[in-house]
């Protein structure tokens, strides 16, 4: 399977970002946004993870069939947040319903 | 290879959605919890796995350009750097036996949640556990991928397995990635001690 090669910088470059994304989180850790620290905390990780499939993983230059397996695998996890939360988040509301 | 990754999604999402779940029920002993862990350990071995996880798409480069000395240093310093991330770990660990923090009979610890904050230690030690676990695995398969290179098995037309076993590498970092900020940062603001 002869691939494409990526050029060293690119490797360096998304070692960088992932550094600063490091750093950003642990900061913004330590300041009180309330609700927000979750969601953000979340979303950096989301981009590291991204940015580490992509470029490291090589999922960029890789097959669409590639790009689809790793799709439902993600989807399929959104699927068990999703089904599972609704449940348990939902158990109290028929006491407001009445 | 992917088709394997997508199972060990599950694998730990199993362990991530048990950790949502918890985490909604008791959210004091969650902010309680994460402040017994070590952020400067925690943040250390996060860039040591992230660097192991650049020195392994290197030696998946080497391997593509037919460098087989290059591909076995880049894989040696991956291993290394994957050590230096469990003695850390290990450290943590010996930390928490030694306060009583392990959850099970010997677990001792001060606060009006002690109870849930044993589930979140329970938690921790799953889900770190199951990660260094994972890392052990790799070692092995570095290694034998190393050795490959290193009899020279590899070539520009054929280095699937280095690509595999780096693709098992990064997933593994993947992990970490999440659980670095879900264990040690969440909450952290939210206590004012």
């Amino acid at each position: 399977m002869p691939g494409h090669v990526a050029p060293r910088s690119t490797y360096l470059t998304i070692f960088a970002t992932l550094m600063v994304l490091t750093g950003v989180t642990i900061s913004v850790a330590f300041i009180n946004l309330g609700g927000l620290n979750f969601p953000v905390a979340l979303t950096i990780a989301v981009l590291k993870a991204t940015l580490v499939v992509l470029f490291f993983m090589h999922l960029k230059d890789s097959s669409r069939l590639t790009k689809l397996i790793v799709g439902t695998g993600v989807f399929f996890l959104f699927v068990l947040f999703s089904l599972t939360l609704t449940d348990y988040l939902s158990r109290g509301w028929e006491t407001f319903a009445r | 290879m992917w088709l394997f990754l997508v199972t060990e999604i599950m694998f730990f999402g199993g362990l991530f959605m048990a950790y949502l779940l918890y985490r909604v029920w008791y959210p004091e002993a969650w902010a309680e919890g994460s402040l017994e862990l070590d952020v400067v350990l925690g943040g250390v071995n996060t860039v040591v796995l992230i660097g192991s996880s650049l020195t392994m798409a290197l030696a998946v480069r080497a391997a593509q350009k037919g460098l087989p000395r290059a591909t076995v240093n880049w894989l040696l310093a991956t291993v290394s750097l994957g050590g230096v991330f469990l003695v850390i770990k290990g450290f943590e660990y010996a930390h928490k036996f030694h306060a009583h923090h392990v959850p099970g009979p010997n677990f001792v610890f001060e606060g009006p949640h002690a109870k849930q904050v044993e589930i979140f230690l329970s938690l921790y030690f799953a889900m770190t556990g199951l990660h260094a676990l994972h890392m052990v695995i790799g070692f092995g398969l570095l290694s034998v991928i190393a050795w490959m290179a290193y009899r020279r098995r590899f070539s520009p037309e054929w280095y699937a397995p280095v690509e595999m076993a780096g693709l098992y590498w990064h997933f593994v970092d993947i992990v970490w990635i999440f659980l670095f900020p879900l264990l040690y940062l969440v909450d952290r603001a939210h206590q004012s001690s």
